[in-house]
């Protein structure tokens, strides 16, 4: 069968891998965007450079503190959260009752701020970082990496956890509730405020537990965040922001579609998720799980 | 639902004696300007001026954020600069061929991003130009990460010679002052009244038979082809295209550049391209940090100044002008 479509099954099966690595980044990263899209009604330019925090947290937290991997992977998020908690705080907050564009344009000048300073301080080039899981297992039909593995499973585990949480839950019941209607959540006794300071930080968190799980996996540098994000507003723009297990189910998917244009038609692989954003804009503007809003 | 306006209201149009008086001060100025300042400066910010208004008018006049017009800056510039180098256009053919492309990349795009709006569209330009970025980065006729270099200085329409920047100067100027009257005249029209309508409230507009996404569409192509003339004239500039021009820093820079300087007004983004290529140019030797203050300065504006230095100075009059009247 693979000599029909001329293709070794190494390098499909290695690609396909490669694009469900991409794909775990683009879930993780476009959910948080939804959620926090949801309840603050703002686009968060900065996400990108919050996934970076993250790996740099990761990098940091080994190479200042000692803290290995699998520390980083709790310590790390948490900081960056923090971090996204203070500036919803002092900045993001006084921007609700204006326009949505404002928010956009406020986080995108704290992603130029935060690059620049890391920039600054590492210079443009990746910095290594230790495979913490060496080795793989061979399936016979292609090599699988141990911490490839691990990134797709614990990705899809904290997707499926998160999409759970909020669909399935009382407290993801006050969120759906309050990004509907604000003021009667509110009127209920719920410290609405709070809780989206809460979401932020964990939209963020999100993104930087993404960041972590890349460190290993990529180099670790301070253009990894602004190359990633544009690509996910487009992920972003396909799925559409109305659903949890559509953004999921999104990222993914277009992962795994940009893995195998790797293989037929590499000139193509990056941009077939833009080609694939202009088709579903022309066939069904608001998304493949979006709904009009 | 209630959002509040992007932007300011734009001041009254009119001749009176005064506008016609500050107009002939500010004309001379510009032809003197180039003995006292450094002219390749002033070009440069002649360029990224006529690029920041054309900007503005779908940001400040049409109320759609676009997050991808570097591609119509920088695809402009590589179609001028390769005319020009490869083909022997002479100057204005080059540019003309810079604009029109511009034009028509701006109608593919426009076409579908105003089927989304607000930050969607925002989304939606930013995506298509990094669609056309790694277009740039990987076709030939663009010399990847060299660029087009060396972009000869032929004469404009074959007499006027512009080898020298002191007489490139003035051909620069007529260019920004053309645009500069095209963005001027589509604003005070009827055309630019619609627009203004459809930013306020686009579900009034079209209930008064006004057909908003053709409106929204003509304005995102004619922003996208003015865009292309300060792309086109930027490269003869610089004699050089490259892919700096189509990045996403790019677009970001002249959302900067319009906010700085107050969308939604006629002559606010002149004042922000001045005060951000100033800027850039006089840090320069900072490196990175150029783009931590520039993120700061984003910060401050958006959450301290929203309506931009001539937007401020426009509520300030105003407010004393209302004080005197009371």
């Amino acid at each position: 069968m693979f000599e029909l479509i001329g293709v070794a099954p190494q390098a499909l099966f290695g690609q396909l891998l490669l694009g469900l690595i991409n794909g775990a980044f683009y879930a993780m990263l476009s959910l948080g965007l939804a959620v926090i899209f949801g309840l603050l009604n703002v686009i968060n330019f900065t996400h990108g450079a919050q996934y970076m925090m993250g790996a740099f947290g990761a990098w940091m937290a080994l190479n200042y503190l000692g803290i290995p991997f699998w520390g980083a992977l709790i310590v790390s998020p948490i900081v960056v959260a923090i971090i996204g908690m203070i500036i919803e705080r002092t900045l993001l907050r006084r921007l609700y009752n204006l326009d949505h564009l404002y928010g956009l344009l406020l986080t995108f000048g704290l992603a130029l701020i935060i690059e620049g300073l890391f920039r600054r301080q590492y210079g443009s080039s990746g910095l290594p970082y230790g495979n913490p899981l060496p080795g793989g297992t061979n399936l016979g039909f292609m090599f699988l990496p141990n911490y490839r593995a691990f990134v797709v499973v614990a990705s899809l585990v904290v997707c499926l956890v998160t999409w759970f949480v909020i669909e399935r839950t009382k407290l993801g019941s006050y969120l759906r509730a309050a990004t509907e209607r604000p003021d009667l959540v509110q009127a209920f006794g719920i410290d609405v405020p709070r809780m989206i300071t809460l979401t932020y930080g964990f939209g963020v968190g999100l993104a930087a537990l993404a960041g972590v799980l890349a460190a290993p996996a990529y180099q670790v540098s301070p253009t990894m965040g602004s190359n990633l994000i544009i690509v996910v507003f487009a992920v972003v723009v396909i799925g559409g922001m109305g659903s949890i297990m559509g953004a999921i189910v999104t990222g993914f998917g277009l992962g795994v579609v940009e893995g195998l244009t790797k293989v037929f038609y590499p000139e193509a692989s990056s941009t077939v998720i833009f080609v694939i954003m202009a088709i579903v804009l022309m066939v069904k503007p608001t998304g493949l799980f979006g709904t009009a809003k | 639902m209630t959002t509040t306006p992007l932007a300011v209201t734009a001041p009254q149009q009119g001749f009176s004696p005064v506008r016609i008086l500050i107009g002939i001060v500010v004309l001379a100025a510009l032809i003197a300007a180039p003995f006292a300042v450094y002219p390749v400066f002033l070009m440069k910010v002649m360029c990224f001026a006529l690029f920041a208004c054309a900007f503005n008018l779908m940001l400040g006049y049409t109320g759609l954020l676009s997050f991808g017009h570097a591609m119509f800056f920088g695809g402009a510039s590589y179609i001028c600069a390769h005319t020009i180098k490869v083909m022997g256009f002479t100057p204005e053919l080059g540019i003309l061929a810079g604009v029109a492309f511009a034009a028509v990349l701006g109608l593919l795009v426009g076409l579908l991003a105003i089927k989304r709006q607000g930050i969607y569209f925002a989304m939606v330009t930013l995506a298509l130009s990094q669609m056309f970025f790694f277009f740039c980065l990987q076709a030939k006729f663009t010399g990847g990460e060299d660029g087009l270099q060396a972009v000869p200085r032929r004469a404009f329409f074959g007499v006027y010679d512009i080898t020298s920047d002191f007489n490139l100067y003035y051909a620069v100027l007529v260019i920004f002052l053309i645009g500069f009257a095209i963005i001027y005249r589509a604003v005070y029209s009827p055309f630019g009244q619609v627009l203004k309508a459809i930013r306020e409230n686009e579900p009034r507009a079209i209930s008064l038979g006004y057909r908003a996404q053709q409106y929204k569409l003509l304005a995102f192509v004619l922003s996208a082809a003015l865009t292309g003339l300060a792309g086109s004239t930027k490269a003869i500039v610089f004699q050089l295209a490259s892919l700096t021009d189509v990045a996403w820093q790019m677009s970001g820079e002249v959302v900067l550049m319009t906010l700085v300087g107050g969308m939604g007004t006629i002559i606010g983004p002149v004042v922000g391209a001045a005060v951000i290529v100033a800027m850039q140019n006089y840090l320069a030797s900072l490196g990175e940090w150029v783009l931590v203050i520039q993120g700061v300065i984003f910060v401050l504006a958006v959450s301290l100044f929203r309506r931009g230095i001539v937007g401020e100075v426009i509520a300030f009059v105003k407010a004393r002008k209302e004080k005197a009247g009371a």
